[in-house]
This record gives C-alpha cells, structure tokens and sequence, in this order.
C-alpha cells in the first residue's frame, strides 16, 4: 500500500481544479437554494451555457478571450431569464423540473450533429484558451511546498480559479448580511408573508437565480477555458449534484460552506479513489470482487455512503447551525 | 403617534352616528371602498360583495359561519388571489388588478389566519424585514454598508421599540420558529406595524391563542386604532367582537348580509339563521329539532378539533 501517494494526491485534490469549480457551482446553488430557497437541479446548464459562450466566441467568432467571458455570463443571464420568467411565480418544484429539463437540453443540442460546425457536436471544442495562458503573470519554474508542487502554469490557473472563488465568497458574504440578503431569506421561509410586506418577491427571486447562475457559468468558464476545452460529456446530470453534495458537505446558508464543502468533497473522492485502488492493485480486494475498471465506481458509493451518515449525524453539514435545521422541519 | 387615547375613542364612537344598519350601507368617511367583488371556484360563488365600505380610523369586525367568504374576501382585497372581477379602492386609488406586494406598499397590511413567522430568521430581522423603502434591499446597493447603516440603525430602533411594546424584547435573537404560536401572532402584528400601515386587516388574530394572551392581542388592536390606524379583523368569539369592533359586518355563503353595531346584529334574524340555518324561528317538529341540534354539536366538535390541531405542540 502506498499510503505516501493516496495522501498526496488527496492533499492535492483539496486545492485542485475540480474544487474550483465545484466550490463556484455550489456558492450559485447557496445563494438559489441556500438563501432563496429555489429548487435549482441543473445548475450544469449554468455552467455549460458559460463554458460553451466562451468557447464559441473565440473559436467561431473569433472574439478576444475576455469578451468571450462577458458572452458567458450574458448567455448565463439569458438562461436565468428563460427559466425564471414562467417558473418563479409557480410553486418551488416547478423551477426544479424546468431547469434540469433545460440543462439536458442544451446538452443535447451542442451536441447534436446538425450544428457539428458551431459546438463541436460530441467532440465539443478545444484549443480557445492561448490568451488565458499568455497572460500569465508567473516565471518559469516549480513553486509549492510539500505535495502542493506545481509548474507556472498549473499555478496561474489555481490563482486565478481560487481568487475567483474568493471574489464570489465576498459578493455572498457582503449581500447575505444586507438588507438584500434578509428578505432572500425571508422569500426561503415564507413567500407569502414577505410579499404581504411590501417586496416583490419575483424580483428578488429573479435576482437570485441570475446571480447564482452567472457564478455556476464562472465556474463552467474556469473549467473550459483552464483545461481549454469543452466537451458535452462533462455537462449531463452529475455535476449538479457533486455540487449540491458539496454544498450539504459544507454546510447550507453558510458564506463558507460551499467553499470548504467542495474542496473536502474532491479530497474525500481521492482519498476513496486511491484507496480502493491501492487495494485492488495489492490484491488486498481479490480481483474476483473487484477489479480496477469498477474500483472507480466503488469510491462513488463510499462517498454516497459518506454523505448519508452526515445527514444522520450532521445534517446541517460542517458549518451549518443544527437549531436552523430543526426549526425548517416545522 | 401621540394621540390622547381616550379623546380618540370617545370621536370613534360616534363615527357611525346616524350610519344606517344594512348591508352595502355608505359611511361618512370611507377608506375601503369595495364594489362587485366577485370569485368563483368552479361551479362555487365563494365571495359575491356587491358594495362595502370600511370607516376610517375604526374596528370593524368581518364575522360570518365558517365557510361564508371571509378569508378569501381578504385575500382578493389584498391581492393574494385574483377575483373573476370587481373594483376596490383604497383612499381613492384603485387597488384592483395590483399584485399583493404593490397594495402592501400603499398601506393596506395583513396578517395571516395559518400566521407565517419566518422561522429561520431571528425576531429582530423579522421585524426589520416589515419596513418598507430600505435602501439596502436594492441588490446594488446591498454591496456598500455605508449607503445602508444610519437606515438599517433607524429601523432597528423603530423595530426594538415595537418589540418592547409588545412583550417580545426578551426573544429579540431567538429564531422566530422558536416562539409559541401566541408569540407568532404577536411577532406577525408588530412585524406588519413596521410597514407604518394606514388599514391593518387581521385575518383570525386570536385564533389558537390562550385566553390570557387574546386579552393582550385585544388590548393591542384597540391601541392601533386609537393611534389613528383603520382595523378589519375576522374573528369567530363573539365576545372578543362585541369588546372591541365599533362596527361588525357579517358574511354569509360569499355575500354580506348584515352590517350594524354588535347589538343589533346579533338581534338580526338573518344572521341567526346563516348561523343556526335557515328555518330557525319557524315552528319545528321534535325530529327535525333533533337533527338541528345533531348538526350544530358536530360543527362544535369539527371547530374543537380543529383548534386542537391548530394550537401548537
């Protein structure tokens, strides 16, 4: 067993690419589920609306990089628009049909061949992220301490992933403790007593599906443009949901949770993963159990396994308050 | 704010001097003014108003049999259900075809007979929560503290003195999902104060409430209305209706069917019949006269039940 390397790479995944965008995705589920209350289940369609924006701008408009992200986070606000203007006046599970419904939709149009030339069809798009690395700021060389070793440009796209989810950490955290944020969570607990006070709740709604989607399409614009690629494969149903178990993880209605929820989640996926594997690999599980092919689904039901004992045990996640919990069960 | 009350009270009381006692009647200085006010669901005319006006600066009670419209006249008049037509205005602007939160801002607040405290939020943001206008409610301006603080202070002050006013100082950090219900209805009345309304309409504010606390729900709506406010409640004890309404209007089967003072209503034949059914009075024989008095204990118990079940854990 090399417990050297699972400990490593574990270590690493706390800080990995993966945990930037998982923790963007679910800061946007925090604020729609979280705070508002809104049911959002394809928050991958925020994500691929941004990915494919900018992809598509600079590859087949030849657009500059940053005006493919402003195309981005417009087509993310285009999408909130669509979904919220027939949704957010009916009940919650309207929202959350609709948008999972439009997230497979999208996926399934970029992918369809009839429009091969602009999306890539299901080889999705590659090579739109030359500005993105030319712009990096970093010499040559190796940087890092212990397992966290990387080159110049592993580090370039971890600071600038990182310091994105900062950014958005901030806007949270300054919104939440406004009078904005109180009557978001007013909306959560009771629609019809903030409305019979005055607020359109509709608005706020609106206002809060755009913002949490327009940070989802951030982190789908981390992930395509760091690995300059986009690939509709990446964009089904999963996503979502690694978010929301990040997000529960964390801990829900928390400016942080979203945050170390993704990073423990990834950590906690390549501890499993490098685990199970070390095992199959020393025969420790016989291979007439397990082989190493099905040892990568094996860790996703340990991490399912995981999350359920949380919520027995932990159901308000890390950060959470375990009074709020019980109070929402009335 | 600083009316004398016992001045205010003694002008309320006469406010309905020479007001005639019948339904539809004009009143001398009308802030509600409601006309044709229709709703049907499906084949089911749950609210027929041909014409009501509400007087200013007074408690009116809206009684009537369960079933008879009340709660669904709230809800069109406020704007959380849409009517099949009909006119409302309130102090001369229409308020018909306006969306609930629109006709909140005007001035015309309500409460909830099922009340909605906001259970993960504190009482004090609660309370903040009913103040209209807040700059740091704009998303843009939520960003920078400065624009929002001296208001958010001014708010919170304004918020602390109607909490101490009605005996919830002492919860002020407590989420408000762990008060009592009676608390609840208390936190929904203060809550919807901060809106500075000009017509409070309290749907059931007594109901699962114990009889210590209804008194102090009383004493505090009858100071509401000596600070100048206009009051419509529903309530169904006709007691708490005959201590504190200055004039009761009944509702029976979606339409008006009496309106007067608390004495003469209860003397109105009509309204002893939408209460008792139709052929009280007449003469009965012995089985029909068992059957009636069958029907009325069931309502009694169907009502203890459902207090049972409303009143909390």
């Amino acid at each position: 067993m090399d417990w050297a390397s699972i400990f490593d790479n574990t270590l690493r995944a706390l800080l990995g690419r993966e945990a930037i965008i998982y923790a963007l995705a679910a800061i946007g589920l925090n604020i729609h589920f979280g705070y508002t209350g809104l049911l959002n289940f394809g928050q991958v369609g925020f994500m691929a609306v941004g990915g494919y924006g900018v992809a598509v701008s600079v590859l087949q408009w030849d657009l500059p990089l940053w005006v493919g992200l402003l195309v981005g986070i417009g087509a993310a606000v285009v999408l909130a628009l669509l979904l919220g203007m027939p949704t957010l006046r009916l009940r919650a599970d309207y929202l959350a049909i609709v948008t999972i419904a439009a997230s497979e939709i999208f996926r399934f149009m970029v992918s369809a061949p009839s429009w091969r030339e602009v999306t890539g069809g299901s080889d999705g798009l590659s090579g739109f992220s030359a500005e993105f690395y030319d712009a990096n700021v970093i010499p040559d060389g190796s940087y890092g301490y212990g397992p966290w070793r990387y080159g110049a440009r592993d580090l370039w796209i971890l600071v600038v992933g990182w310091g994105l989810v900062l950014l958005a950490t901030l806007l949270v955290y300054l919104l939440i403790r406004s009078p904005w944020g109180r009557v978001v969570k007013a909306i959560r607990e009771d629609e019809d007593a903030v409305r019979s006070l005055g607020k359109n709740v509709y608005s706020y709604k609106m206002q809060s599906l755009i913002l949490g989607g327009v940070i989802g399409a951030v982190g789908g614009m981390f992930w395509a443009v760091s690995q300059s690629s986009v690939v509709p494969g990446n964009f089904g149903t999963v996503p979502t949901f690694y978010a929301y178990a990040a997000l529960i993880l964390g801990g829900m209605a928390r400016v942080w949770g979203p945050v170390v929820g993704a990073m423990l989640f990834w950590a906690l996926l390549a501890f499993t993963q490098g685990t199970v594997n070390e095992l199959v690999a020393n025969e420790l599980i016989p291979n007439s159990i397990m082989d190493a092919n099905q040892a990568g689904n094996v860790r996703l039901i340990l991490v399912g396994v995981g999350l359920v004992l949380l919520l027995v045990y932990r159901p308000q996640g890390i950060f959470g308050d375990r009074r709020e919990i019980a109070l929402g069960d009335r | 704010m600083a009316t004398p009350h016992a001045a205010f009270n003694r002008v309320q009381i006469d406010a309905f001097e020479g007001v005639e006692e019948r339904p539809g009647v004009p009143k001398p200085d009308s802030i509600l003014v409601a006309d044709s006010v229709r709703r049907r669901f499906g084949g089911l005319t749950a609210v027929s108003v041909d014409h009501l006006e509400i007087q200013r600066g007074t408690i009116t009670a809206l009684i009537g049999p369960n079933g008879a419209g009340k709660t669904t006249f709230f809800n069109l008049i406020t704007g959380f259900d849409k009517p099949n037509g009909g006119t409302w205005a309130f102090e001369g602007d229409q308020l018909d075809g306006l969306g609930a939160y629109k006709i909140a801002r005007r001035g015309m607040v309500r409460t909830f007979q099922l009340t909605k405290a906001l259970s993960r939020l504190t009482v004090i943001d609660n309370m903040k929560l009913g103040a209209t206008g807040q700059s740091g409610e704009n998303i843009f301006r939520a960003l920078v503290r400065r624009i929002w603080s001296d208001e958010e202070r001014t708010i919170e002050e304004r918020a602390e003195g109607l909490l101490e006013r009605f005996n919830l100082a002492h919860m002020r950090d407590e989420f408000a999902g762990t008060l009592s219900g009676g608390q609840r209805k208390l936190l929904e009345m203060a809550r919807a104060l901060m809106s500075q309304p000009r017509l409070v309409m309290l749907d059931e504010p007594m109901a699962g409430v114990n009889p210590a606390l209804a008194q102090t729900i009383i004493g505090h709506v009858q100071e509401l209305r000596d600070e100048g406010l206009t009051v419509v409640f529903v309530e169904h004890d006709m007691d708490v209706v005959r201590t504190i309404s200055n004039w009761v209007v009944v509702m029976s089967e979606g339409e008006i069917i009496a309106e007067g003072r608390h004495g003469s209503i209860v003397a109105n034949p009509r309204v002893i019949d939408a209460y008792l059914g139709a052929h009280h009075g007449t003469p009965i024989d012995r089985e029909e006269q068992d059957r009636q008095l069958a029907e009325v204990q069931a309502a009694i118990e169907a009502e203890e039940r459902r207090q049972d079940e409303e009143s909390p854990t």
